[in-house]
């Protein structure tokens, strides 16, 4: 069995994001370049599969200019076979991301496809959802626990009631949320491996893919700012501002 | 002028107050309110739906195999009956998530998530970075608006309405690739953390499983709910269920106090709506006290204790 994985390309989590002046986006100018959160979870997810001796190839795909390349490789380092980079200009939407991912599972055929549940950029979370509907196969999303058997899996989710256990017939989508796994460190010696690792490159026209339907991204703003507060000696001082502010 | 369908969260017994939620957002859209529930047994589920202010019509899909929430029937349903309808609502929870991009996948469109301000019927504020940045979205003319609602930002509407109620049988038969087997719920029986008034969090501070004792006491005390940070989860301090942040609930309490939570951005982003915030932490430089409405430096050990004392 081929695992394919997403992968994005996003602001590094430990970075203060700021809104331009202008309200065009946000500041990425030399700004740090990570592999999203979520989506090394799965890398590592199928990794351990793989290696567990449940699949042969790990496949890691991003759609991306060409700097996502530096995130493939990332993927390549930490231990996939191989990658594909779905070449576009700009930014894909879920849904354009969803079919193009579409167009590459009809040409590798996965048992398994596992993407991160949501980027940490857009905050969407759609594309394994969307992914799921177009190829009619099941999805489990937020998963925090996969077990597979066969031609089946089983799948911890976190929901907001607790953890909802569904059972699913494979080839399927996955997404998976924070607890599922601790992601491996990259080894020196591993990013050297990685250079020599095929990573192929499709365009979207190559794919037969259209860009449409696109949401229209309008102006970027700061969020609200909450009023500076004040700070209080001890529990009796907060107790009155509470009493004071009527809310106990 | 638009129409448009809710669709419902329950849990089999009563509709989630996501749902309520749902309905200021679509009165902000302005124009007809449906809710479609789909489930098993959802007379009641479909009358309480039917009350809620503005709501003309509850479309009620009653088949067993619609009694467990698989985004593939529930989807299937929601497409039987979209036609004809402008916008497609969930809510912006666990449900709504897994739902909604499925039906914006089929309908050829794309999903604007968390919507927390309508600035015009296909025009929408939502956020983006963990909170770090508001964006406007449009959707394209003429095509179906399919959104989830960030339930922070909107009050409930009121039970004012009278609505009817349509029962329908299932259009789709049951998938056969997915299989419910069931839900471990963490919680107990304090206020449910997304709708409570008061809501008291602890953090990594907290030490261990059997020091939140003292978060769950000093709550009980208050009736509140208890929320957690990432990492008293990770530590396994508390159950995920209770995790506050961008990847856990964003909630919006009157009164939301956090001990020994240090406050990390993705933390923050889920309490941002609070309506106060409070901070005890040992650690002056917190970061969390540059958003607390009301910060103390100290020992929640030693604080708790007092607070309870304080409180009687």
């Amino acid at each position: 069995m081929k695992i394919l994985v997403g992968i994005k390309r996003v602001v590094d989590y430990n970075v203060r994001v700021r809104v331009l002046s202008d309200g065009s986006g946000v500041d990425t100018d030399g700004v740090k370049m990570s592999v999203n959160p979520f989506d090394e979870i799965a890398l590592e997810e199928a990794l351990r599969i793989r290696d567990a001796g449940n699949a042969e190839e790990v496949i890691v795909v991003s759609a991306g200019g060409d700097e996502c390349q530096q995130q493939l490789r990332t993927g390549l380092a930490m231990g996939a076979d191989r990658a594909i980079q779905i070449q576009v200009s700009e930014g894909l939407q879920p849904l354009s991301t969803a079919r193009a991912f579409l167009k590459i599972i009809e040409r590798e055929d996965p048992g398994l496809v596992i993407l991160g549940k949501q980027a940490i950029d857009d905050d969407n979370n759609q594309t394994a959802q969307m992914l799921s509907a177009l190829w009619d196969r099941p999805q489990a999303t937020s998963a925090s626990k996969l077990e597979l058997s066969g031609t089946s899996a089983t799948v911890t989710r976190e929901v907001d009631a607790g953890l909802e256990t569904i059972e699913i017939d494979l080839p399927a989508v996955i997404s998976v949320d924070l607890r599922l796994n601790e992601p491996r460190f990259v080894k020196l010696p591993d990013i050297m491996k990685a250079k020599r690792k095929p990573l192929d490159v499709a365009s979207l026209e190559e794919l037969g893919v259209a860009v449409e339907g696109n949401l229209e991204i309008g102006h970027f703003a700061p969020p609200p700012q909450r009023e500076k507060g004040i700070m209080v000696e001890d529990a009796a001082q907060l107790v009155e501002e509470l009493k004071n502010r009527g809310l106990i | 002028m638009s129409r448009i369908l809710i669709i419902a969260e329950h849990d089999g017994q009563s509709l989630n107050f996501s749902t309520a939620k749902c309905v200021t957002c679509a009165q902000a859209i302005g124009g007809d309110i449906d809710i479609a529930v789909f489930g098993s047994g959802i007379e009641s589920i479909a009358a309480e739906a039917a009350s809620l202010e503005s709501v003309a019509r509850v479309i009620a899909v009653d088949a067993g195999h619609l009694s467990a929430p698989i985004a593939a029937n529930w989807a299937n349903e929601a497409l039987a009956i979209a036609d004809g309808y402008s916008h497609l609502l969930g809510p912006s929870t666990t449900l709504g998530k897994d739902l909604m991009p499925r039906i914006a996948a089929l309908l050829g469109v794309n999903q604007v998530s968390d919507i927390m301000a309508v600035n015009a019927p296909t025009s929408f504020k939502r956020p983006i970075y963990a909170g770090n940045a508001i964006v406007d979205v449009e959707a394209p003319a003429g095509a179906t608006v399919v959104a989830t609602v960030r339930i922070a930002s909107w009050s409930a509407a009121a039970i004012t309405g009278n609505g009817s109620v349509e029962v329908r049988s299932a259009s789709s038969d049951a998938v056969t690739h997915t299989r419910y087997i069931g839900l471990e719920s963490g919680g107990g029986e304090r206020p449910d953390l997304q709708s409570a008034q008061r809501v008291i969090s602890g953090g990594r501070g907290v030490g261990s499983e059997e020091n939140f004792n003292l978060i769950y006491s000093l709550a009980d005390k208050l009736g509140a709910g208890v929320g957690a940070s990432r990492a008293a989860v990770d530590a396994g301090y508390v159950p995920n269920d209770m995790q506050v942040g961008q990847t856990g609930k964003i909630i919006s309490p009157d009164l939301y106090m956090a001990f020994g939570i240090s406050g990390a951005i993705q933390h923050v982003t889920g309490i941002k709506d609070a309506g106060t915030i409070v901070a005890v932490n040992k650690d002056s430089e917190s970061p969390i006290f540059e958003i607390s409405d009301i910060g103390l430096v100290g020992d929640l050990f030693n604080v708790i204790p007092e607070l309870e004392k304080l409180l009687g």
